[in-house]
């Protein structure tokens, strides 16, 4: 029987290993340095604010692995012989394998500050990462964060759920100014300053300094702020963790070089999620740090090495997020500043946190993709819109298909199409009918 | 800025805290308020069985109008009393061998027997003497006089006799432990130096009164504290809500307080007292153990919905729900069946129903409606309906949720004051498969003792294959009516989280999951592939589904045990979940895809934003 290993407990690794085992009866093996067991990265905040502790945060019960036949050893693989398939871990032991997938995930960037190692200065990716901060946090009053990104927006909510005042360097000049539009940068911005957020936006991290007992006591900034705090956190993006790879043959650019089957250059090596950096042949190569597309990759790969070679095929884009209490989804593509040949309709609530931004080709009016913050969008809705290449009328005529909130909750197309209306008065559209007693008979409405 | 506006809520938090801590400090000290004294006035009073205070009135005499302050010592006093009256008895009132030799030796002088001869054998007035002789009348009445008889042949009829007398007397003189309890409880509060009784208005204002605003005092400030929302914080790290000390001391406290309320009620007769008045207003006859307990529990709800509307007041679903909860306690089982009560209607709990409501069947039940005229039959016609009709339909459209957590009692007070230990339940695959076990064996046993009361109602007969069916129902009463639903369901809490009886005994959630499971529109769907596996669904599922399971596959949720709080989806950080019974689009309308509207010109943000204003 051959043998299957996976370097990386991760939802990529261990979304292979799933799917390996449910489609053939491969020896797999998952090695991880981090944890025992697979758990959810996505979680820990939740774990450091006490929503959670860190059991709850593992997808499968203990002795899931075992009842499904994966063996997992926690270890650290110091290096690859490829030529030899097999690998040597930092224990002295030697492991044969006839797959090999790589889901090492990714490490937090740090940019060559001064200070940037000085007790106090954590990033936040890890288990470990999480462990410190707890340490780090224990008696901090005040925090800087660096860099206005998901990860960076958790750890303020992780710090200001202890009570610790929070200062958030922006190097943009609005919060995730490199994926969102103003007008949504901005709700963010005003909603987690609503939270005790203390923006400076358009400003850099030059140094960081530390006090009499090693630890960090103040932040320099590029405009020669200095800003007295006990915490620094550093959230400027990740990229991939090639340390290992490094020492092997297979080939590297940012990251493990792959081709759509998420193949590498050796026979028998893959990779798949944050590390892997996807051969695009007329455009730039693509790496992906997301759990989704983790997940998607990790499927499809398996599929391949059990025997039915399956390209990576992403499908319609989605993301969501939380920045504190508001929710955030996006299909298609909405890009962070205006592109030629592509308009919006944007809506948003007076008082509350909702909106919504429906972006459309000029010409056929064909929308390519939707930003929502505060109203849940029902996926697969958007999928076939966005597939079927709907336009914006017939997208706006029927938003009540689209919505996921919860029951009762109130509801905002007749507010929505209002604006529309306003905005565009040479058109008066209308919403398609509720529907509501035909809904409880039916097992599917005929059209959305 | 963000801290200034906000600076007065600790304080005002914490005096809610010290304020609710004195006022159950009060509420538990009332209990030890008291001086008990016994004397005949108060046997007269609590015991109106004649016979039976005769017959223990004798025994009191050494606790009789001595003043006693410790109110354990008392009620051992009475209590033990009562046993050994029991267990002696036997010994004083059955015919010994003593007996038998005097009666035949004064046979022996005379030659003959004859009843007169009795009094002299006894020579007492006491009633062990009355007795006996009223007992040897009815049984040897036929000899007595009777002259020829050989002594050995009334020496056997005598013997014999005796055998058949005393095998009857512990049935005869025995007081039964119902009516101990009967007579323990009123001998208990009549005996009371009645503190509590006297000072009602003050005793409630400084216990329930002090602690409901103490309690509201600490949670209304969390609706000004910041932005509505999720808030989880520290839910696993505070001993109160994490199985910690203070939740080991709160759920003692509630196990006592369901041990006394089920077995011991005399231990809380000032509690009783605290809402006599109240009850007499309503109901017209005064309050019972169950009366504060109705009361407490439905003040439990009130105030925990308060919470509830508090911190969930960004979501209408929760909002919506916990109001229909407080709607159904207050009016259907609080107040509606103690107004009944008072109309000289049976009393019930419109909104209850069998096989949760596990005595409907019952001949008391079933007499008592049927000899109540129109609104009786009603009613039995209503309670019938409910669960043959109205459940399988409203499941079928909206799910179990329809009764368990938008109107059961026993839900309602789970999804109140249960909700801050809802994280609690076991998630692990063995506690599922316990779950499918034990739930349905409750139903079933539910059937099996209601069919057998049936029968024995319509019958007559009380034995089916020498099963004894009124032990069976007083067996199912004790298991798990009292042991079950409360002692377990409710008072652990704080350690097994807030629905362990919904989830694993509840005969009539059994039945309704049954029907969600296989026959009902509701289920939770996932959006897509959405879900990032972070488990805070499963955590806070306090039916201890895993919902993480499903969502991580995309998979909808069906499951028998769900009760439809929509927790899961509040706390789902991706708003993967939704509570769905109606059916989703899913094609499209290819003759009107592409439509287009008539774009004069793109508006921007800022334009729209003063166009809309």
């Amino acid at each position: 029987m051959s043998t299957l290993v996976i370097i990386g407990n991760g939802i990529s690794g261990v979304t292979v290993a799933r799917h390996v085992r449910k489609l053939c009866d491969m020896k797999i093996l998952i090695i991880s340095a981090e944890t025992e067991h697979f758990f959810s990265r996505t979680a820990l905040m939740y774990v450091f604010m006490g929503h959670m502790k860190f059991e709850h945060t593992k997808p499968y019960e203990d002795n899931f692995w075992q009842k499904n036949h994966i063996d997992l050893k926690q270890g650290y693989v110091s290096d690859i012989n490829t030529d030899g398939k097999v690998l040597n871990l930092a224990s002295g032991e030697h492991i044969d394998y006839n797959h090999l997938v790589m889901a090492t995930g990714s490490q937090s960037n740090k940019f060559g500050w001064p200070g940037q190692d000085i007790p106090g200065v954590q990033t936040l990716f890890s288990y470990q990462d999480l462990a410190l901060m707890e340490h780090n946090s224990k008696h901090a009053k005040q925090a800087v964060m660096v860099g206005g990104g998901l990860i960076g927006v958790e750890m303020a909510e992780m710090l200001v759920s202890r009570g610790i005042q929070v200062t958030f360097l922006v190097r943009e000049d609005r919060f995730w100014g490199n994926i969102l539009p103003h007008a949504e940068a901005k709700l963010v911005q005003k909603h987690a300053e609503h939270h005790g957020i203390d923006f400076r936006f358009e400003t850099e991290l030059k140094e960081i300094t530390a006090g009499v007992n090693g630890r960090v006591n103040a932040v320099i900034t590029s405009t020669g702020e200095e800003i007295p705090c006990d915490f620094v956190g550093l959230s400027v993006g990740v990229h991939p963790n090639i340390d290992l790879a490094k020492k092997s043959k297979i080939a590297l650019g940012r990251g493990i070089l792959v081709n759509d089957f998420l193949e590498t250059n050796i026979p028998d090596v893959y990779a798949a999620g944050d590390c892997a950096e996807i051969e695009v042949i007329d455009g730039r190569n693509r790496i992906e740090p997301l759990w989704y597309t983790g997940k998607m990759q990790g499927e499809a790969l398996a599929k391949t090495i059990a025997g039915k070679r399956t390209k990576y095929e992403r499908g319609i884009w989605y993301n969501s997020a939380k920045f504190f209490d508001v929710e955030y989804q996006t299909y298609g593509y909405v890009f962070n500043e205006p592109l030629a040949g592509i308009s919006s309709f944007y809506w948003q609530h007076e008082e509350e946190n909702l909106c919504l931004r429906i972006n459309f080709h000029n010409d056929t009016q064909v929308v390519t993709g939707v930003n929502t913050f505060g109203i849940r969008m029902r996926h697969n809705i958007w999928q076939n819109w966005l597939a079927n290449n709907c336009t914006l009328k017939y997208v706006l005529q029927n938003l009540r298909d689209a919505n996921f909130d919860p029951e009762l909750f109130r509801r905002y197309e007749k507010d929505i199409i209002a604006t529309f209306n306003k905005q565009q008065p040479n058109n008066q559209l209308t919403l398609s009918p509720l529907q509501w007693l035909s809904k409880r008979f039916t097992k599917e409405k005929a059209h959305a | 800025m963000h801290n200034q506006h906000l600076v007065w809520i600790s304080p005002v938090r914490k005096s809610g805290l010290a304020f609710f801590l004195l006022g159950l400090l009060v509420f538990i000290g009332m209990l030890f308020s008291n001086q008990y004294q016994l004397s005949e006035k108060v046997l007269s009073s609590s015991i109106n069985n004649s016979t039976h205070r005769q017959l223990i009135e004798p025994h009191f005499t050494e606790l009789m109008n001595t003043s006693i302050t410790n109110k354990f010592t008392f009620i051992e006093g009475v209590r033990s009393t009562f046993k050994h009256y029991n267990d002696t008895v036997y010994q004083r009132y059955h015919l010994s061998r003593a007996d038998i030799e005097a009666i035949l030796t004064q046979v022996k002088s005379m030659g003959f027997y004859d009843l007169n001869m009795l009094t002299a054998v006894f020579n007492t007035q006491d009633d062990y003497a009355v007795y006996k002789i009223k007992k040897l009348s009815d049984y040897t009445g036929w000899l007595s006089g009777q002259q020829g008889k050989t002594l050995d042949e009334i020496n056997q009829v005598i013997n014999e006799k005796s055998v058949e007398i005393n095998a009857k007397v512990l049935l005869d003189k025995r007081i039964d432990s119902y009516a101990i309890g009967q007579y323990l409880y009123a001998i208990v509060k009549a005996s009371s130096s009645a503190k509590v009784s006297k000072n009602t208005a003050a005793f409630f204002i400084f216990s329930v009164v002090l602690a409901t605003i103490g309690a509201l005092m600490y949670i209304i400030p969390e609706k000004f504290s910041g932005p509505a929302g999720i808030k989880n914080n520290n839910v696993f790290k505070n001993s109160a809500t994490n199985g910690g000390l203070i939740g080991m001391l709160v759920m003692s406290f509630l196990v006592l307080v369901y041990i006394a309320l089920y077995f011991f009620p005399e231990y809380i007769i000032e509690w009783v007292s605290l809402v006599d008045p109240l009850f007499e207003a309503l109901n017209g006859n005064g309050a019972s153990a169950w009366s504060i307990y109705g009361f407490i529990y439905t003040l439990a709800i009130v105030v925990m919905g308060v919470r509830m509307f508090i911190k969930y007041r960004h979501s209408n679903y929760h909002i919506a729900r916990t109001g229909s909860i407080i709607f159904f306690q207050s009016c259907f089982a609080f107040l509606l069946p103690e107004l009944l009560i008072k109309l000289n209607q049976p009393s019930t709990d419109l909104k209850n129903m069998w096989p949760l409501d596990f005595d409907f069947f019952d001949a008391w039940n079933l007499d008592s409606l049927s000899s109540s005229g129109d609104i009786g039959l009603f009613m039995l016609v209503w309670g019938i309906t409910l669960f043959v009709i109205g459940v399988p339909v409203f499941t079928y459209f909206f799910g179990k949720r329809w009764y368990c957590s938008w109107v059961c009692g026993c839900g309602g007070l789970a999804e109140t004051a249960g909700d801050p230990y809802r994280h609690l339940s076991n998630k692990s695959v063995n506690a599922w498969r316990l779950e499918r076990v034990v739930i349905h064996s409750v139903l079933i046993l539910c059937i099996v003792m209601t069919a057998t009361a049936l029968y024995t109602y319509f019958t007559g007969v009380k034995t089916i294959a020498g099963i004894d069916t009124y032990a069976l129902r007083s067996g199912y009463g004790f298991f798990i009516g009292a042991l079950f639903s409360g002692v377990i369901g409710t008072g652990f809490y704080p350690k097994l989280g807030s629905r362990v009886w919904c989830r694993f005994g509840c005969p009539l959630a059994a039945y309704i999951g049954l029907i969600q499971r296989y026959k009902s529109r509701f289920r939770i769907t996932t959006n897509g592939s959405q879900c990032i596996s972070c488990g805070n669904c499963s955590t806070y599922c306090e039916m201890g589904i895993d919902v993480r399971a499903y969502a991580q596959r995309g998979e909808d949720i069906v499951r028998a045990s769900c009760v439809g709080c929509g927790v899961c989806s509040s706390v789902c950080p991706r708003g993967v979940l939704k509570l769905e019974n109606g059916a989703t689009a899913a094609v499209i309308d290819y003759s009107k895809k592409d439509d287009t509207v008539n774009l004069v010109r793109v508006v921007s943000v800022e334009e729209s934003k003063v166009m809309m204003n």
